[in-house]
């Protein structure tokens, strides 16, 4: 509580330059819209706008209010797809809702952003009145992912989301001899390092990591190509590589086959559970290895972090600008505040462990040495994370990205435990990804 | 004549009774009923944001049903996991109407029982599916319970064997349901002629003789309810293998049913597949009711 009330004071201190502005503009808003319409899956951008936005007020845990504007704050998971189900249907009656009703902002996630990107219901900002300029610090990679197919940028992101290879600090030093992150990663340095330092781990009596899908998004990541091309569906070579090194590692008893976010694999959160490495990005890090539990490796500091095999980007969330808003001076600012300011992106890397959109920030604090995360033990991964999202390539993603990955893996999880042939597998996948998407083929 | 207008007063109040039931009939059940058949003549889906029809394809949604030859393979699933869970549940079901009926044996706290076998039919069927999810995941309570018990010496992956999770699905709706089966079949007991037992008794017939040929040939009109209920509700099976399979019905889609099936569908909003799915197993239940009558109930008329 009192962490908070100070954040609250230096954002506020901070922004005290451009209150003057900002009053007028809340005076422009209530001209505009009363009600700001904020559609989002989970309470993360939330968390983000009480504690950084200057002025903003909580109500409740769905409502709140900047200046006269309520903001109204619709949740729901993306669980079955329930979001995007939600968010369609409402995008779909924009035209026709009342002006409090329509949807001003919402959020969206990489493996679906061209879904939304690619349509009228999104504005590009740059008739949010927000230049070049405004975002000429942001990483590349997250304006690639919602730029439409005319070359309007439709979204921005406040996190970047280059991912590392994050082991587990004891089992380095027992079976590798060393938990130097550059030392271990010359164990992990290509796919062909990491299978042999695989073995190594089972000889040992550890798994490398704790399910097949942990390399999944490093291998998918690098594909030569999108994976649907003209509405047909391809396996990428490197998708083909990921099904066959798995099997192999599966077969060799060194991972498992669970699904992420299962109780199976977040085990290897814990000592007990053997796991040597997962693969993720900075909120990976921070807010999914069970930190807050005692026992686990995180709280402890028991990680590190090196690069892996290949670079990657993993998730993020962006901010779009729904069609018809009426509150289009309020949805510019918040884009401004959040995702260009680079004052207001220091405190959240500083009190929440992000890696922010903004080059400039981030380069500034790889350097500080005094800089540490507590859940790698102390060592500054913002180094790799900035050479990671450098050289990020997000031009490949599809619109169709999520589906087919659901089906890849759940599909190649019948070949990895031995219930299909790789060729069944790959056809139950063009099946089930058919079957969700009518207008694919194979 | 006037003794004939009077029966047309009468009847007008029987009509007048039946409008609620005809007005939701048609507004839930028979509308929708024509319109599912309509838009299965349809191609009609979202792709993305984007509407593609209605179009006019005539029987273009069947064939592909028809054609990708899956459907019966679902259709399999379905009525194997039905019967996985059906045979036990009316097995469990008879014996325990028969001994709570039974006057003789006088059981005690036959309401707190009563109760307790209703229970699970309380939980929601997807948070049941949950709770054995978790339960049985390979680094489940069971598996360590197993392995502590020196049983198994790996986990036991319940979840990647065709046997285990088809098996799970029927224990599952087995448990959920026999309690509602014995309080139906209870009450079917309980209106025979309890003289008939007397009878049978004082002519000196064993409980077992007692059960099978006086309790079960006149609980049939309630055993075929039952059946049809039963079969119904197990063709349009759906939460608890959705949830336990995470939605992919794995391994191999052994344990994927026509209603999960339907589901895959309803993702794109393709009213063109579904409403052609909906409309076969529309005609499935049809036959396989039609089906159960004939060979249960034609003695009835016989007599």
């Amino acid at each position: 509580m009192k962490k908070q009330l100070l954040s609250a004071l230096i954002c506020a201190s901070m922004v005290a330059g451009t209150l003057a502005g900002a009053g007028a503009v809340f005076a422009d808003d209530a001209a505009e819209g009363s009600v700001l319409n904020i559609y989002a899956w989970n309470t993360e951008f939330q968390e983000r706008l009480v504690e950084f936005y200057p002025g903003y007020e909580e109500v409740d845990a769905t409502h709140g209010k900047i200046g006269d504007v309520d903001v109204v704050w619709t949740i729901v998971p993306s669980a079955e797809n329930a979001y995007q189900n939600n968010l369609d249907e409402h995008l779909l009656a924009q035209a026709d809702a009342a002006a409090d009703d329509k949807i001003d902002l919402f959020l969206l996630e990489s493996d679906y952003a061209l879904k939304y990107v690619d349509t009228e219901f999104t504005m590009p900002i740059a008739d949010l009145g927000i230049t070049d300029e405004d975002t000429a610090d942001q990483y590349q990679y997250t304006k690639d992912i919602v730029t439409d197919s005319n070359g309007n940028l439709k979204g921005l992101s406040w996190q970047g989301c280059p991912g590392v290879l994050i082991y587990n600090r004891a089992i380095a030093s027992e079976v590798l001899g060393t938990e130097d992150p550059a030392e271990v990663q010359e164990f992990v340095k290509d796919w062909d390092s990491f299978n042999e330092t695989a073995a190594k781990m089972g000889e040992a009596g550890y798994k490398m990591t704790a399910t097949v899908n942990d390399t999944y998004r490093v291998y998918s990541d690098n594909v030569s190509g999108p994976l649907v091309q003209d509405d047909k569906i391809i396996i990428d070579p490197q998708i083909e590589k990921w099904i066959d090194d798995s099997k192999a590692l599966v077969d060799a008893g060194l991972t498992g086959t669970g699904d992420l976010w299962g109780d199976d694999w977040s085990k290897g959160f814990y000592p007990e559970g053997k796991v040597f490495c997962y693969f993720g990005p900075a909120w990976f890090v921070d807010f999914c290895m069970a930190a807050d539990d005692e026992a686990s490796i995180a709280h402890a500091g028991g990680w590190g972090a090196a690069e892996g095999p290949q670079g990657f980007c993993w998730g993020g969330t962006w901010i779009a600008a729904a069609t018809g808003t009426d509150n289009a001076s309020l949805v510019k600012d918040i884009m401004l505040q959040l995702t260009c300011n680079a004052d207001i992106m220091k405190q959240i890397v500083i009190e929440k462990n992000d890696f922010v959109n903004n080059k400039k920030a981030m380069e500034e604090m790889a350097a500080d040495e005094s800089y540490g995360d507590a859940v790698l033990g102390g060592q500054n991964p913002l180094p790799m994370f900035c050479a990671g999202a450098e050289n990020c390539d997000k031009s490949k993603v599809s619109a169709y990205d999520q589906g087919y990955t659901e089906k890849l893996q759940a599909a190649a999880k019948n070949y990895f435990e031995g219930n299909s042939t790789k060729e069944e597998a790959i056809d139950a996948f063009y099946t089930a990804v058919e079957e969700i998407y009518p207008n694919l083929s194979h | 004549m006037k003794k004939k207008s009077r029966v047309v007063e009468y009847n007008k109040w029987g009509y007048i009774f039946l409008i609620p039931f005809l007005v939701i009939y048609t507004i839930f059940q028979l509308v929708p009923l024509i319109t599912t058949i309509y838009n299965s003549f349809f191609e009609n889906y979202r792709a993305g944001l984007t509407q593609v029809g209605p179009n006019f394809v005539g029987l273009a949604n069947y064939g592909k049903l028809f054609s990708g030859g899956d459907l019966s393979k679902y259709f399999g699933n379905t009525m194997i996991m039905w019967v996985i869970g059906f045979v036990p549940q009316i097995i469990f079901s008879l014996l325990l109407g028969a001994w709570f009926t039974d006057p003789s044996l006088r059981l005690k706290c036959q309401r707190f029982f009563k109760t307790v076998i209703y229970l699970p039919n309380l939980i929601m069927a997807s948070a049941f599916a949950m709770l054995f999810f978790t339960l049985f995941s390979d680094s489940g309570p069971i598996n360590s319970i197993l392995m502590n018990l020196h049983i198994i010496s790996q986990p036991y992956k319940f979840m990647s064997h065709v046997a285990s999770v088809r098996g799970l699905v029927g224990f599952m709706n087995f448990i959920m349901w026999f309690g509602n089966t014995t309080i139906l079949l209870m009450a079917g007991m309980m209106g025979i002629d309890p003289s008939l037992f007397e009878a049978a008794q004082v002519d000196g017939a064993t409980a077992t003789q007692i059960f099978w040929k006086i309790t079960l040939p006149l609980l049939r009109p309630i055993l075929i309810y039952t059946l049809v209920t039963s079969l119904i509700g197990g063709m349009q099976m759906f939460d608890v293998p959705q949830i336990l399979t995470n939605g992919h019905g794995d391994p191999n889609r052994s344990a994927m049913t026509m209603i999960m099936y339907l589901n895959n569908h309803l993702y794109s909003k393709n009213y063109g597949m579904g409403g052609a799915l909906s409309v076969i197993l529309f005609i499935i239940t049809a036959i396989l009711s039609i089906i159960v009558f004939r060979v249960t109930g034609n003695n009835e008329k016989v007599k």
